[in-house]
């Protein structure tokens, strides 16, 4: 046997032990797994190959929102009802990563006190590692070995969003939006693509000055935009104090109600499920050929090569990358 | 995508003194490390359960309360039970020297007092994981 056979012996048999264990609930072998499928180590797709049959039985719930308007407390009172309900709960909270040093501060587990001791819950803190749409990369995997893990909940915290971050739309069932009195008009609103991408309004810190101006701009937006094509699910605009658990019990209702619309008939979450699907084997296809691609095409080394000579404006961006291109896919000509 | 060093940085015990950790959880972000900061008020069973959550590669732990006899043991402790032996322990604080080397003894990898500059326990935790990870 070759070395890199038996390395990929080695993977393999790495992947299937993790795999089973996690399926039992080993909370060490959940964690590493998600650690593998975060650094995007062969264990780790492996794994998520093993595991795909075993994935799709939980309820994903995206919890998306501006900084401060009190998702990870949202996230904690949420978990604790649903915990009382005797379900399991899986929680995975987004943090940015400083695009200076690399490194990221993940502070969503000071609000999220329920998170101790229970096996029925398990929460882990991703860095958002340079993606912009307010989840990392991994997000998507991670919430797969959740779910083989035998997680009913997957709760999903994003990155505190502004106008336009909304990925967590493609990787969850149901997805709420924490606004906050403070947030701003209805063109706002209506502005950031949300009214779409947002199954259930919440309004939260209700109790502050504006709370109800804010739900009726919200109400007045929904409105204008139109959702009430057939059958579609009417969004609600409920008023929540999560500090003090408040709205939390009418929040779940609504979650509730919204799954119980997807699964209204017997293929209905299947197609809602199918599209994000599709858009996710596009991406995924486009990410596995660029690695493919790009392997022993010295990118880093040309771009140090080239950068002084464009940074003087000697050649142009756009001749550099054709030049690269050129000797690297020479048969581009269309 | 390469991997990053993860160090769950916490505050045992009962005393509000938390600008010493966060000021070492800052420093280990620019330092380019995945800081999971749990707050203050941590039992050693909460710290061993985050940390074992999170798979980190380190834990941080900040003790000014005098209790670090006590609590530093439990979490080795921890650690053992739950059949942890990849994780690095580490701690700052107010601890007299003979402390610090009986704990050094007895498992943590290693103490750093006050006044100590952030680089030191950042260029500790770096050649540790370097030795631990052959690439």
């Amino acid at each position: 046997m070759t070395r890199s056979q038996e390395e990929s012996r080695g993977r393999t048999a790495e992947a299937a032990r993790l795999a089973e264990r996690l399926a039992q609930g080993d909370r060490r072998a959940i964690a590493r797994g998600i650690s593998h499928v975060e650094d995007g180590t062969p264990v780790g797709r492996a794994l998520l190959d093993r595991i795909y049959t075993l994935t799709g039985r939980g309820h994903r719930v995206g919890i998306t929102g501006p900084p401060g308007s009190g998702k990870s407390t949202l996230v904690d009172h949420l978990s604790r009802r649903l915990r009382e309900r005797g379900l399991r709960v899986g929680v995975l909270a987004i943090d940015p990563t400083s695009p200076f040093s690399g490194g990221a501060l993940l502070g969503d587990r000071i609000r999220m006190r329920a998170a101790t001791q229970d096996e029925g819950l398990f929460v882990r803190s991703m860095a958002s590692r340079g993606s912009l749409g307010g989840v990392a990369a991994a997000t998507y995997e991670a919430s797969e070995v959740l779910e083989a893990a035998g997680f009913d909940w997957i709760l999903i915290e994003t990155v505190g969003v502004g106008q336009s971050e909304l990925e967590v739309v493609e990787l969850a069932d149901t997805t709420v939006l924490l606004l906050v009195p403070e947030s701003g008009d209805a063109v706002q609103v209506m502005k950031a693509g949300i009214m779409e991408a947002a199954d259930i309004f919440v309004v939260n810190k209700y109790d502050r000055e504006g709370g109800d101006r804010r739900s009726q701009d919200i109400e007045t937006s929904l409105e204008i935009s139109g959702w009430n094509r057939g059958g579609a699910w009417r969004p609600p605009v409920l008023p929540a104090v999560a500090s003090r658990g408040e709205g939390i019990v009418e929040l779940l209702e609504q979650i509730d109600g919204h799954f119980a619309h997807l699964t209204r008939d017997d293929d209905s979450l299947g197609r809602a499920r199918k599209d994000k699907i599709e858009r996710r084997l596009r991406a995924l296809l486009r990410r596995a050929l660029l690695d493919r691609a790009t392997r022993g095409a010295r990118i880093d080394e040309r771009l140090e090569e080239a950068l002084d000579r464009i940074a003087a404006r000697e050649i142009s961006p756009y001749r550099w990358v054709e030049t690269v291109l050129a000797d690297w896919m020479p048969s581009g000509e269309e | 995508m390469e991997e990053k060093i993860r160090v769950l940085v916490a505050k045992p015990g009962l005393d509000g003194h938390d600008r010493g950790a966060k000021v070492i959880a800052s420093a280990f972000r620019d330092a380019g490390f995945e800081v999971i900061y749990t707050g203050l008020h941590q039992t050693p069973e909460m710290i061993v359960d985050a940390a074992i959550q999170e798979d980190v590669d380190v834990l941080s732990v900040s003790v000014l309360s005098g209790a670090h006899m006590t609590v530093f043991p439990r979490i080795l402790d921890l650690l053992k039970e739950q059949g942890v032996t990849d994780m690095h322990v580490i701690g700052g604080g107010i601890i007299p020297n003979e402390d610090a080397e009986k704990l050094v003894q007895m498992g943590v990898g290693a103490i750093f007092g006050p006044g100590t500059p952030t680089t030191e326990p950042i260029a500790y935790i770096r050649e540790w994981y370097a030795k631990r990870k052959p690439a």
